[in-house]
């Protein structure tokens, strides 16, 4: 079965001024559908560069990256951001909720890229704040959430047009240990029951035991587990 | 797909006090902008009120005013003749010829002299004009020293209250009434007998002008045809009266323009810099939603839409506030020296659909320059900067 991502010698070089700063060098990896995969490293070793480039909003110096049938790098910007809309959930470290819309309309964010009714979009969105259990929290806005709330709202954002690949970035990063658990929880029963593939970066090996796969990074190589 | 515009709106209200202060700025320009605008109208409105739709004027050709026009009696005694004027119920027709001089008064609140305009009237005039009426007192005798005042002429200057006289060429005029002639130009003259004023200014055979009203308005061609063709007529001409007072407006209402709106352009630029340093805050303060919204899949597109939509709810909020308080200013009357006329002319403020319109199109065009922008730089943020800004 051909995998779901599949990253293919991508390397990566920043430029700054006149300097050359390698961040990925050379890395091949695939990723099978419903994986959920841990990339660990520590700071500066490029998994969070590796993380945009899959999800597209960065792109490759050299190499390609194919997911669910398209070669990523060869989309112009405009392409890739339609691209994103209907291919990629984003979870951030910092829930990055827009903080004057509610929770609900935080979930509807990316169902308006969509051509969804509105009887649609508000099943949709309802069934997935409840699957995050903030059925009860839709008209709050994010400052009266807590972080593992806000975070589950985000989750639900990421989810709810059903993409083919679930990105996180340190979710659990700015949460507590037992908010930090929840997260971790949901992330699981999203890859177990709604078969969701989920590439995660994280540094905390606690988080990474939640995934079934992990991958190690180090100073911009895939390093053997 | 566009972000919704109750993301913009509650991102104003988020900031309340910047957007309260930039919408300040907006109104407090929009606000010079329309009065401007308003008192050029003002004096349009005036001057076209005084003339009357069917009415028509005989001036000596290419003499911008009544008091640099000339029209004999004899010219005038011709004239009156043509059966394309109106005539009365009593069959006497419908017309009034005009001599114009001006005199000087005192105004009430700067002590200064104001060129009043003196308008010796036929007894077809009262008839003719009926939009003037007397508010106090009674009309002038033919034949006396008697004159009848306009309303803002009675508002604005010293010692013109009934019984009282005004010095005008040699005699002393007894003032018998106030004319009510609303907002019309006629509001700042002076009325009385054409024979005696002539009279006064030793100008027996010569008239200001004659105005008449016209059976049907389609004879305005006829008329001209005739004033052309006539051997003794062709040193005049004839024009419509509406068209011959907003003419007399033009320079005034041109003078106000110009000279207001090349202020109020200065002022917008300053409330242009204040609409775009609260948008390139705003900007600053959402790298990361920005950040977070091109990655969900919105276009850069979208995203300048969003914020340009942002800079001109402001604006247009500003626009509204301006234009309200503007249109309060209806309530103030101003006198002034009309230069098409050199003489004094009580006008107001006067707001019209045309102002709203292009006063809402000023505060959007400064909306527009004020956040295009901030909008640019928010729409070309590198998507991983943007998000790193967290």
């Amino acid at each position: 079965m051909t995998p779901l991502v599949q990253v293919k010698n991508v390397s990566k070089v920043y430029k700054r001024d006149t300097l050359e700063i390698p961040v990925l060098q050379n890395i091949s990896l695939d990723v099978p559908e419903g994986e959920f995969l841990a990339l660990m490293g520590p700071s500066g070793s490029g998994k969070t560069t590796l993380l945009n480039l899959i999800s597209g909003i960065d792109l490759p110096t050299s190499g390609s990256i194919v997911v669910a049938g398209t070669d990523i790098a060869k989309l112009n910007e405009s392409a890739l951001a339609k691209w994103r809309s209907h291919n990629i959930g984003f979870v951030f470290q910092f829930y990055n909720l827009m903080p004057v819309l509610t929770a609900y309309e935080n979930v509807e964010l990316p169902l308006l890229l969509t051509n969804l009714s509105k009887k649609e979009k508000k099943e949709r969105i309802e069934m997935m704040l409840k699957v995050v259990g903030l059925s009860d929290r839709m008209d709050h806005y994010p400052r009266q959430l807590s972080g593992g709330q806000q975070q589950r709202v985000a989750i639900a954002r990421a989810v709810v047009t059903d993409p083919t690949l679930l990105i996180g970035d340190e979710p659990t990063g700015d949460l507590d240990r037992k908010s930090a658990e929840e997260i971790l929880t949901l992330l699981e029963r999203l890859n177990k029951e709604f078969k969701k593939t989920i590439i995660m970066v994280t540094h905390d090996p606690h988080a990474a035991q939640s995934a079934r796969t992990i991958q190690h990074l180090d100073k911009g190589e895939l390093t053997k587990n | 797909m566009k972000i919704p515009f109750s993301y913009n709106i509650r991102n104003l209200w988020t900031r309340r006090l910047t957007t309260a202060l930039t919408v300040t700025g907006i109104a407090l320009v929009v606000f010079v902008f329309a009065a401007v605008l308003m008192l050029a109208q003002g004096v349009e409105d005036t001057m076209v009120a005084t003339g009357s739709e069917d009415n028509v004027i005989i001036l000596r050709k290419g003499s911008s005013g009544e008091l640099l026009s000339a029209v004999s009696r004899d010219q005038i005694g011709i004239i009156s003749t043509f059966p394309e004027i109106a005539v009365t119920n009593e069959g006497k027709t419908f017309g009034t010829s005009d001599v114009v001089t001006i005199i000087n008064l005192r105004k009430k609140q700067t002590n200064d002299m104001g060129n009043i305009i003196v308008r010796g009237v036929s007894a077809g005039a009262i008839t003719l004009r009926s939009q003037v009426t007397i508010k106090e007192g009674r009309w002038f005798k033919q034949g006396s020293t008697e004159i009848v005042i306009g309303n803002k002429i009675h508002d604005q200057f010293e010692n013109v209250e009934i019984g009282q006289q005004i010095q005008i060429g040699s005699k002393l005029w007894t003032i018998v009434g106030v004319a009510d002639a609303g907002k019309t130009g006629f509001a700042s003259e002076l009325w009385a007998d054409a024979e005696n004023i002539m009279q006064e200014f030793n100008r027996t055979t010569t008239f200001s002008s004659y105005t008449f009203k016209l059976k049907n308005i389609g004879d305005y061609e006829t008329i001209k045809t005739k004033l052309e063709t006539e051997q003794r007529l062709q040193d005049l001409e004839v024009k419509k009266e509406q068209q011959f007072y907003l003419e007399q407006s033009q320079g005034m209402a041109v003078f106000i323009k110009a000279l207001g709106l090349v202020i109020t352009i200065i002022f917008s630029f300053g409330a242009m810099i204040g609409a775009m340093i609260t948008m390139y805050a705003a900007v600053a303060n959402r790298t990361v939603e920005i950040g977070t919204l091109r990655a969900l899949g919105f276009r850069r597109r979208s995203i300048l839409t969003a914020f340009l939509i942002e800079a001109l709810a402001l604006s247009i909020v500003g626009g509204i506030i301006g234009l309200i308080l503007a249109s309060f200013m209806q309530f103030v009357s101003f006198s002034t020296t009309n230069f098409g006329t050199f003489s004094e002319l009580a006008f107001g403020f006067s707001l019209s659909l045309d102002i709203i319109g292009w006063t809402l199109l000023f505060s959007l065009i400064m909306g527009v320059f004020g956040g295009f922008l901030p909008a640019v730089r928010a729409s070309r943020m590198n998507i991983i900067n943007a998000l790193r800004a967290s």
